[in-house]
């Protein structure tokens, strides 16, 4: 049993006492900056991560995923109790669970919430430690053909299944490989795109594109925007569901657990998609249909399955492949390769207490966010009253500190303010910024590969169509583009007639 | 007719996009001329980025082109009140930090960042420095033992 042995090798590894503490203080923190109204998981962990870069890779892993379950918990409680998602994903969750938290029923919808998540996060955690080594062991035989060819393939994906629109989509995806291959070629020992700055030819770091593009491009466009939000700040009376309750979800939640599995994996899906798709399958298996959207229980309990059993999967592979599904999985890439860790098979070999210590984090996690947030609920309620005006200022400095932090150095600072005008332009202008950072992130790893696959084809680009591993990755990349593209080129003609 | 389109275009979501597209572009095309472009089989380092380049600029017509066919607006106004608050804020950040030390950076970072708010109450963001300046020398000076100057020469 190799996959018990790892367990309990992850188990030991995420029960010292360092680990629990660290894993314990990133769930509070996730949960308690994801529940402020206004900030997503994605500017959670941005200003959060610069906090774990000065600790050990496995404490630093394990707070990390800490901090991306409790800001993905925090934004399913803000979708019940002030109808504002965080982001996509608990999007649907505000359907049916603020009409809950509208008939009083806050309570039970997110105690229902927690424990479908839970349930889904256990079943996910468990799929990591089943599915990780096969494929970990399949990705074993892939040379430099097959990687470049599995980037291409996750990357058009990110782009034709992005929010916005296709095209800028694919601009986004080249704009982010562009900036990720600034800074010094590995090669020839070049500085590219330094412009004589020093810092720059160590490339721009990773948490000034994240915080840049996602933290502070995202405060400026709130702060245009400006829109009323009505919370739910009344006393939460019952916050335990009814038997009933615990009954009519119970099915929902596996179900949802099912669909969110499967899309986590899926390049470019991840858990919006899936929170979606479970819905619409819950409407459809429903006697009574006209109840969603009403305070079905159903509604809160399948989505929030689907979105944490996505956000588990999703971590498969980018473990074991090192490719990253959504820009939250590319943020814990960036991570990791900032902590000096290349994620894929061979990292998973190298350092199992890395791998497995995280796998049983997960799920340690997943229980800390049942305990922690049943009885934190009243206080999370509090939190939601906080005005904006006194928690972006605070955000900012998080953010222009812990980038000072990371080097040291203030042009780090600048660079952050940079990234954030670019990224504020490109938001107004409607560009998805997920795409860009899964581009920035795989940029110096695409062009290591395409150099290594060319170099031993001695030139000739038809190596990605004759292995027949690559040709599979190449054929998928290419019935996605088409799919996707068909539809566009037909409006686009239609529209110029 | 021609101040009309001119006009047009600056509000142009689609042509503002491909164009930002194509200087990046452009921009990264031409500063790779500089390094050495090597072959398919020996890359050099000016390989990659000049193929990227490329693309990110053909993507960038096709979206302007796009833009001056569909005419879609931006849409809402540009909030350059914020913008240019949040990023004085960030940068006179860096700027203060290693000359002034780490307090008048906070100081400064709160204060130019609520002017970037629809309203500014002077005593709220007084008293939100204070706190959240004490709670960040806590976290980063004590908890995660980072060297920084407090005060000029006070460490």
């Amino acid at each position: 049993m190799d996959v018990l042995n790892n367990l309990i090798l992850g188990f030991t590894v995420a029960f010292s006492l360092q680990n629990l503490a660290y894993c314990f203080i990133g769930v509070l923190l996730g949960t308690l900056v994801g529940v402020l109204p206004g900030i997503g998981p994605l500017v959670t962990i941005a200003m959060l991560f610069p906090l774990t870069f000065h600790l050990p890779a496995v404490p630093a892993l394990i707070m990390l995923a800490g901090i991306y379950y409790g800001a993905q918990y925090g934004g399913s409680t803000t979708s019940i109790l002030v109808n504002l998602p965080g982001e996509t994903a608990s999007a649907v969750t505000c359907l049916d669970g603020y009409q809950m938290a509208r008939q009083g029923r806050a309570g039970p919808a997110l105690a229902v919430a927690a424990l479908a998540s839970f349930f889904a996060g256990c079943i996910g955690t468990l799929l990591i430690a089943l599915a990780g080594p096969e494929l970990g062991e399949w990705a074993l035989k892939f040379g430099a053909a097959e990687y470049f060819s599995l980037m291409l393939m996750g990357l058009v994906a990110s782009a034709v299944l992005t929010q916005g629109d296709t095209v800028k989509g694919f601009a986004m995806v080249v704009l982010g490989l562009l900036l990720g291959i600034a800074g010094t070629d590995v090669n020839s020992g070049m500085a590219r795109y330094s412009f004589g700055v020093p810092a720059l030819t160590d490339g721009i770091g990773f948490t000034v594109i994240a915080v840049g593009l996602f933290a502070v491009a995202e405060i400026v466009s709130n702060l245009d925007l400006r829109e009323a939000r009505e919370a739910f700040t009344r006393k939460i009376l019952h916050l335990m569901p009814t038997g009933k309750d615990l009954k009519d979800s119970s099915w929902p939640t596996v179900r949802g657990t099912a669909v969110g599995a499967v899309f986590g994996v899926l390049p470019g899906t991840g858990p919006a998609l899936s929170s979606f798709v479970a819905y619409m399958l819950e409407k459809k298996v429903a006697k009574d249909p006209s109840r969603f959207g009403k305070g079905a229980i159903e509604g809160v309990a399948a989505p929030e399955a689907a979105n944490n059993a996505a956000a588990q999967t999703s971590f498969i592979p980018m473990l074991t492949l090192g490719i990253p599904t959504s820009a939250t999985m590319a943020l814990m890439l960036g991570a990791m390769t900032m902590q000096g860790i290349e994620p894929g098979p061979q990292a998973m070999i190298a350092k199992p207490e890395l791998f497995w210590g995280l796998v049983a984090s997960m799920w340690i996690g997943n229980l800390l966010l049942v305990v922690l947030n049943l009885p934190l609920v009243g206080l999370w309620v509090r939190l939601l009253r906080v005005p904006y005006r006194w928690l972006f200022p605070s955000i900012i400095m998080f953010c222009a500190l812990g980038n000072y932090g990371v080097n040291n150095n203030p042009v780090d600072v600048y660079l952050v303010a940079l990234v954030g005008v670019l990224g504020y332009i490109l938001a107004k202008l409607e560009c998805e910024p997920a795409p860009l950072i899964l581009g920035y992130v795989l940029g110096p790893l695409m062009e290591e590969y395409l150099r290594r696959a060319l170099l031993i084809s001695r030139g000739d680009p038809t190596v990605f169509f004759t292995r027949p591993i690559s040709l599979a990755f190449m054929i998928a990349a290419l019935l996605l583009l088409v799919v996707m593209i068909a539809p566009a080129l037909d409006r686009f003609r239609a529209s110029g007639a | 007719m021609g101040k009309f389109i001119k006009f047009d275009l600056c509000n142009n979501r689609d042509f503002l996009a491909g164009l930002l597209f194509i200087l990046i572009g452009a921009l990264a095309v031409v500063i790779a001329r500089d390094y050495p472009m090597g072959s398919a089989m020996r890359m050099g380092p000016g390989y990659f980025p000049t193929i990227l380049g490329g693309i990110l600029c053909l993507f960038g017509v096709y979206v302007m082109l796009r833009g001056i066919r569909s005419g879609a607006k931006v849409k809402g106004e540009w909030g350059w009140r914020p913008l240019a608050f949040i990023t004085l804020s960030i940068v006179l950040f860096g700027f203060l930090m290693d000359r002034l030390g780490m307090i008048p950076a906070l100081v400064v970072v709160f204060f130019a960042a609520a002017l970037a708010g629809p309203e500014f109450r002077f005593k709220e963001v007084l008293l939100l420095t204070v706190l959240m300046s004490v709670f960040a020398v806590g976290v980063f000076v004590y908890g995660l033992k980072l060297p920084y100057q407090l005060f000029p020469g006070y460490y």
